[in-house]
């Protein structure tokens, strides 16, 4: 069975292309794609692209580069138009009122520019005005935000002058100062510095009582950290759409990590190209002095793995069954999906 | 137009802490001061570096002369600084992000535009009339004050003439995604507005020859050779800003960001 056929997708749902009735939308969805479809030409960016993100969670949409996923925010946002298909954000259908979607949504482009000659909580005013809000509750809600981002001490300075992750906070803050009902991030922590990232998920982990966090990205710890369901999509296509917690259990191989001392790299190449003769392993990566062994057989590998590396006597640091990632699971779909696309290609 | 007010405030305030605003204006009083100064002192330039003979041979200057260094400076230097102004207005705020930043709020895209439109007409409106008034004073103590309303009248049409090429560089500004490539369409207009000016048939209904009326007007003679020859001019030129703004209007509002 394809992966994409799985029951966890939505790859199916018996819809027709461009229309979308009540029927069809879960009354807890925040986002509802139906055949959503965006060609440049020859160029599929996105291939039929069915969704259903529930309200109030932060979903992780996931994918390669080049898979779609900046497409389908723009598709998202209103800020590109469907080739085909249709979807329901916020409530608001795809293409009926940009003014009414503007009201209900936020989003920070990758890695903006913002508008650097404005003050943080300028820029935050802008924002807010161009929401509705005004005079005293502008002033709270901007003051509230500021806080909340950790900015209040810059404030005043501009933004030209801020870091990466000042930036990408004061982007976060203008996306949400009206209260959004879905937040739509591009990439939000992929430039960032690794307390930068920190920063950015802690404050995205505060949203999540009253906004659905929409979020592209393909750091996949981070996406394992914050986010309770995820989409993975390449070429364009859905290839699965599940819980977390999910896709771990089901798709992820289980697996050993093999350390050995420095100055081994010789010795842990030959016992790699021994395990991989093996009938119950699967694949083995090494990286330096680290090698990650996934097997089709963990009875067997239990039983067998530590004899077959002691015999080679190899100087071991450390053996132990590893806690599959989201990483696996992803080069596992990804991989296969990729196998079925270019199976079909050839035949 | 949801948001217009605010996103022309914030147009306003661009410019201003920017220094755009401030260096435009600038730019076009230095230009209105050294059209009368330059028609003053030419024979004197003349003098010092070629000779007096060569000075001699030139007529003693007036107040026309004034207004038409005048005319001539804010129509070529001004229409490169209004192609400079217009040619990022959308291509480089998408080229930021920060065009995706604003239309994912709940604004009209029409305000969007306007509110740019509006703000990049109302900076070359200033700037045409502070050269203006630096004009008319410098002449007045250089040689003899102009007719007021006329040279305002004049300055009116300077201003309408700077427009058409701010309208058509902003028109590529939303049809292209590269500044500079925007900017390549306002002086593809600059010279092919210059040559068809310059055709015996189409030439005085085009815009340059608002620059001949403005000239007539500020010097007190009135409209042109005949009361209709002002006609034909404004009408290309109105119909030549209202094409630009609807095509780029119907671009933009199916346009991806």
């Amino acid at each position: 069975m394809s992966v994409r056929n799985h029951p966890m997708s939505v790859r199916n749902h018996p819809m027709s292309i461009g229309t979308l009735p009540d029927s069809a939308v879960r009354a807890d969805a925040a986002i509802v794609t139906r055949g959503l479809t965006r060609r440049y030409g020859s160029v599929l960016a996105v291939d039929h692209l069915d969704l259903d993100v529930p309200a109030g969670s932060v979903f992780g949409f996931l994918g390669p580069n080049g898979a779609g996923k900046t497409t389908t925010l723009h598709l998202l946002t209103g800020l590109a138009r469907p080739t085909a298909g249709n979807a329901v954000v916020a409530g608001i259908p795809m293409g009926s009122d940009s003014v009414a979607l503007g009201a209900r949504i936020g989003y920070l482009d990758q890695s903006p520019r913002l508008f650097g000659w404005m003050k943080g909580r300028e820029l935050l005013e802008l924002a807010g005005r161009l929401c509705g809000l005004d005079g005293s509750a502008l002033r709270t809600r901007v003051g509230e935000l500021l806080d909340v981002v950790g900015l209040a001490d810059a404030a005043e300075r501009p933004i030209s002058g801020y870091s990466g992750g000042m930036r990408q906070r004061i982007g976060i803050a203008q996306a949400v100062v009206h209260r959004p009902a879905v937040l739509f991030l591009d990439e939000p922590v992929s430039a960032l510095d690794p307390e930068g990232r920190r920063d950015v998920l802690e404050l995205l982990e505060q949203l999540r009582p009253e906004t659905t966090v929409f979020m592209s990205t393909h750091i996949l710890g981070d996406v394992e950290r914050i986010c309770d369901r995820v989409a993975i999509v390449d070429h364009g296509r859905l290839v699965i759409e599940a819980p977390i917690a999910e896709l771990l259990e089901r798709y992820a191989r289980p697996a050993w990590e093999l350390e050995v001392d420095p100055g081994q790299g010789v010795a842990l190449a030959r016992v790699a190209e021994m395990l991989r003769s093996r009938s119950w392993v699967r694949s083995v990566d090494v990286d330096a002095a680290v090698g990650r062994i996934t097997v089709r057989d963990t009875g067997r590998a239990a039983a067998e793995l530590l004899p077959v590396i002691a015999g080679t006597g190899i100087r071991l640091v450390r053996l132990e069954r590893v806690r599959p990632t989201l990483e696996d699971v992803f080069l596992e779909l990804v991989g296969r999906e990729r196998a079925d696309a270019d199976a079909t290609e050839a035949a | 137009m949801q948001g217009l007010r605010i996103l022309l405030r914030k147009e306003l305030a661009e410019g201003w802490r920017t220094k755009r605003t401030p260096v435009v204006v600038g730019l076009f009083v230095i230009m209105g001061m050294l059209a009368p100064l330059l028609a003053r002192f030419t024979p004197a330039i003349v003098a010092a570096s070629a000779g007096t003979h060569l000075a001699d041979a030139l007529p003693t200057p007036t107040a026309a002369d004034a207004v038409d260094q005048f005319l001539k400076t804010t129509g070529q230097l001004g229409a490169f600084v209004a192609i400079l102004l217009a040619m990022g207005s959308v291509a480089g705020d998408r080229e930021r992000g920060t065009a995706a930043l604003v239309l994912t709020k709940p604004v009209s895209r029409a305000a969007y535009l306007v509110a740019k439109l509006i703000a990049l007409g109302a900076l070359l409106g200033v700037a045409t009339l502070a050269a203006g008034a630096a004009t008319a004073a410098y002449t007045a103590v250089l040689f003899a004050p102009l007719s007021l309303p006329g040279f305002a009248a004049a300055v009116a049409l300077v201003w309408i003439g700077l427009l058409v090429p701010a309208a058509i560089t902003f028109l590529g500004s939303v049809l292209v995604r590269s500044p500079v490539a925007a900017a390549g369409l306002g002086f593809a207009w600059v010279i092919v507005g210059g040559v068809a000016a310059a055709l015996p048939t189409i030439g005085a209904d085009m815009p340059a020859a608002l620059t001949g009326e403005a000239r007539q007007l500020a010097l007190g003679l009135g409209i042109g050779p005949s009361a209709s020859a002002i006609g034909a001019p404004v009408f290309v030129t109105v119909l030549i800003l209202g094409a630009s703004v609807t095509i780029a209007w119907r671009a933009f509002s199916r346009q991806e960001l």
